[in-house]
């Protein structure tokens, strides 16, 4: 039986997102087991079931024989209307029943601009919104992924958050909910214990307080044995961690509809914006037998007709040239795409982009993320004019004529002339076109270059945590200046410039470093209508402007102001390995434009080695 | 080598669109590792072509779509290790070696059979009942189609080829070909027109029982299933 009834599925988009029984689905009986789970993507089903997170802990979580875990994902607009309208709860995707009906519903946090529709999800389930009001007749509301690194500005919608990464505690998690609910103890104690296990901060058992001038004085434990700070948790053996031979497969497009092997976690590099770069630190590879074998056997457990592979710099894996030769020969022969992203243009890339992709029709992606030299230095982006060039006069003799460039504006010390860069360096590139091919031999045509910049958003755990953040207005005037500057150009016509919205920028800037207060404002938003803020179409800046007024919230003490180096931050409860005073004085090098070499290179001691993975143990002497 | 497969299709899947299905099917290939032929080219896909869409919603018995492979071992194993691979409410029901001159799935189209049941399990209103054949009887049968520039009328009655009703059931054999395909609802909307009853379509489950092609002539039509269309004899 579904959820839904026909005339509701017939009325609304895509019916196929709700009915779950796509291949490699478990269907398990709920009379036989102890657990049921509900693992949450708060975005519509075609984003969700693109997270490779998603799938491994699915997998992992039904290979156990006691737990279900079923699947959840936002209703899209035309949906919820309905079910609002019509009172029918939020269900899971395997069983169709509620999810109120679970044990667990687990969210996984992948962008600030999801937080309205985690809100959504537990209201549509009726789920109390708040933690202190919920009973052991709701679920526990557990939070995982990325912005669980800075959970304070939703705190109060979980029970706990699990910060790092999934494969490690939720086997001791379960055993502890078996055992706290035999013995008939409170929400409250079983908390207490969750928090003891590692990696599990609960919010609630921790109460803050704060200076005259909103910053925060203090956080302090408010029961016996909870910790002081939650550290992060990591898979130190990626090879033998659990990882799906046979995910799901949706029946309708999704934007990542092929099998995904992740071949590394973490990355060497240092960039000093990126966020993802200190989370997952250290590095950690897997071994290459078992990525043939595992690549194999998925794509015969799924039918896709494309493989990808997946790390936050696939250049730098070890085994790369082994790995990707293998993966040509077994997929020519059945007919199976590769996608290879974020590799450096070099000679091998090349390569091998010749062999997998149709010339004409693909193009080179290179990330410079600043228009100078002294900035890519501030912001720690090993990737030189040189490098560019070279490569993109590579790539032309060998018959590449599109090329995408990724820039940021708002970029911590950063001028005018470091913007006009961006348009010089657009420049170079069609000049290098023009310059390596001889015009008998542009038989793809002429250069085509698209610029892209993004506003930069300071985030947490990155060593522009301390950075103040552009306002809406210097954002706007950065963009024009640079389109200037790609006009002003003799190549100008084959440059074409895309820039990001502003106001949602700013708005992820309030989120990422923002506390406990901000629970209230995004509690208003979301009742006065926000939801999709990571659509476009659906965004209402507006409301959430309103949201922060009603709540006499300034936008700019968690935006435009440079915090003190000494500020306890929201997200100084938890740890991620990389320490504080390591990020500082890469906060302080940037200032002076020194660069920082890579954990390939030599140890910079940012203190991720205490956990004894990856990198840190094999580049040990 | 062609090939004819058939399937069914029931349940939730019923709520999957044609283009998924096709993407479904093309997965089920590679999963069950079936011999198929792909094109040339620098994008290769597979040689596989559908006989007639199946709508959102419809449930069927009698699909098809045709596949050419490079080697055909025997039915059995093919259709033994297909249905290892279908997802709950999908199967395979028949698959048949094609003489290399058969006229494609789609080409041959040429009527379809449907059974039309409540969702609801509800009977037919026993004022619909009383009007059946009075509604049948007349010499034309007008149904207004919607577009999204205009509305047109046309007349379904050289279309319908056979029916029969009962109390919970509407059975219909209708002309499915390119040029002349009809809806099984489209009677029924313009039956519940005649007797002034309100109509809404997604009251309805419709099952696609059967394809046919016509061995026949336009005077004399001679419908045979797909599967036996075009054979090889086994």
């Amino acid at each position: 039986m579904l959820a839904l009834d026909n005339k509701i599925l017939m009325a609304i988009d895509k019916p196929a997102r709700y009915i779950g029984n796509e291949i490699n689905s478990v269907y398990k009986d709920k009379n036989k087991v102890d657990i049921r789970f509900a693992f949450a993507f708060p975005d519509v089903y075609e984003i969700g079931m693109s997270h490779l997170g998603l799938q491994i802990l699915y997998d992992m979580l039904n290979k156990y024989d006691d737990v279900w875990c079923e699947r959840v994902f936002s209703p899209w607009t035309d949906l919820d209307e309905i079910m609002r309208k019509n009172k029918i709860p939020l269900f899971a995707l395997e069983s169709q029943e509620p999810v109120k009906n679970m044990d667990f519903l687990g969210i996984t946090i992948q962008y600030e601009m999801c937080y309205t529709n985690i809100l959504q999800i537990l209201d549509l389930s009726n789920i109390p919104l708040h933690s202190c009001d919920r009973t052991w007749d709701d679920p526990i509301v557990v939070g995982g992924g990325p912005c669980t690194y800075n959970p304070e500005p939703i705190a109060d919608f979980f029970d706990f958050f699990y910060i790092g990464e999934g494969e490690t505690k939720y086997r001791a998690i379960l055993d502890l909910y078996k055992e706290c609910k035999s013995k008939n103890m409170s929400r409250r104690d079983f908390l207490i214990e969750v928090s003891k296990l590692g990696g599990m901060y609960v919010p609630s058992l921790y109460d803050v307080t704060y200076n005259d001038d909103g910053t925060i004085k203090a956080y302090t434990p408010n029961a016996e044995g909870v910790p002081y700070v939650v550290k992060k948790e990591i898979v130190t053996d990626m090879t033998n961690a659990t990882y799906p031979t046979s995910p799901v497969v949706p029946f309708i497009k999704v934007t990542q509809d092929r099998v995904v092997l992740e071949i590394q976690r973490g990355c060497i590099r240092g960039c000093r914006f990126c966020q993802a770069g200190q989370l997952y630190r250290p590095v950690r590879e897997r071994d290459v037998e078992w990525l043939k074998t595992q690549a194999i056997a998925m794509l015969k457990a799924t039918g896709h007709e494309e493989i990808s592979l997946s790390s936050l710099s696939s250049s730098d894996y070890s085994q790369l040239e082994e790995l990707v030769n293998f993966l040509i020969d077994e997929c020519n022969k059945r007919y199976v795409n590769i996608s290879l992203p974020s590799l450096r243009i070099d000679n091998f890339s090349v390569d091998v982009m010749g062999k997998v992709q149709d010339v004409k029709k693909s193009s080179l992606t290179f990330a410079p993320e600043a228009g100078s030299q002294r900035l890519r230095n501030v912001i720690n982006k090993g990737l030189t004019e040189e490098d560019i060039l070279s490569g993109a006069r590579l790539a032309f003799k060998n018959g590449w004529t599109r090329v995408k460039l990724y820039f940021m504006l708002g970029l911590p010390g950063e001028t005018e002339e470091d913007i006009r860069g961006i348009g010089e360096l657009s420049d170079k590139i069609a000049k290098e076109f023009f310059d390596s091919v001889p015009k008998e031999e542009r038989k793809n045509g002429p250069v085509q270059i698209v610029t892209s910049t993004s506003f930069f958003v300071p985030k947490p755990f990155t060593a522009f945590q301390w950075a103040p953040q552009n306002t809406k207005q210097e954002f706007i005037d950065k963009a024009y200046i640079t389109r200037s500057s790609i006009l002003e150009r003799i190549n100008q016509k084959r440059i074409k410039y895309n820039w990001h919205e502003a106001d949602v920028s700013v708005l992820e800037g309030i989120l990422a470093r923002g506390d406990r207060k901000l629970n209230v404002a995004i509690e208003t938003a979301y009742k006065l209508g926000c939801m999709y803020d990571a659509w476009s179409d659906s965004y209402k800046d507006e409301l959430w402007q309103e949201a922060f007024k009603q709540n006499n919230i300034d936008i700019s003490f968690y935006t435009t102001r440079e915090r003190d180096l000494d500020e306890i931050f929201p997200w100084d409860i938890l740890s991620c390995g990389v320490s504080k005073e390591w990020l500082k004085s890469e906060w302080l090098k940037s200032k002076e434009g020194i660069v920082t070499h890579n954990c390939a290179a030599t140890c910079n001691g940012c203190g991720a080695g205490i956990y004894n993975a990856g990198i840190c143990v094999t580049h040990r002497k | 080598m062609k090939v004819r497969i058939k399937f069914s299709k029931h349940g939730p899947t019923k709520y999957i669109g044609h283009l998924d299905m096709m993407r479904y099917f093309q997965k089920c290939m590679r999963r069950a590792e079936i011999d198929i032929k792909y094109s040339g080219g620098y994008s290769p896909h597979q040689i596989m072509s559908f006989a007639h869409p199946l709508g959102v919603g419809m449930e069927t018995d009698g699909d098809y779509f045709d596949i050419e492979m490079n080697s055909f071992s025997d039915k059995e194993d093919i259709m033994s290790r297909l249905n290892a691979v279908m997802a709950t409410g999908v199967r395979i029901l028949d698959i048949s070696l094609l003489d290399d001159k058969a006229p494609n799935a789609m080409a041959s189209v040429a009527a379809a059979l449907y059974k039309v049941t409540f969702e609801n399990g509800d009977s037919f209103l026993p004022d619909i009942l009383a009007r059946v054949e009075q509604f049948f009887g007349q010499d034309e049968i007008l149904y207004t189609k919607e577009t999204k520039k205009n509305t047109l009328e046309v007349d379904l009655k050289p279309h319908i080829y056979n029916y029969s009703f009962s109390d919970k059931e509407f059975e219909c054999l209708v002309d499915a070909s390119s040029a002349g395909n009809i809806k099984s609802t489209q009677i029924l909307e313009a039956l519940y027109a005649y007797c002034n009853v309100a109509f809404d379509k997604n009251d309805f489950l419709v099952n696609r029982v059967e394809t046919f092609a016509d061995a026949g002539n336009d005077e004399l039509h001679n419908f045979v299933p797909l599967s036996n269309w075009g054979k090889i004899n086994d």
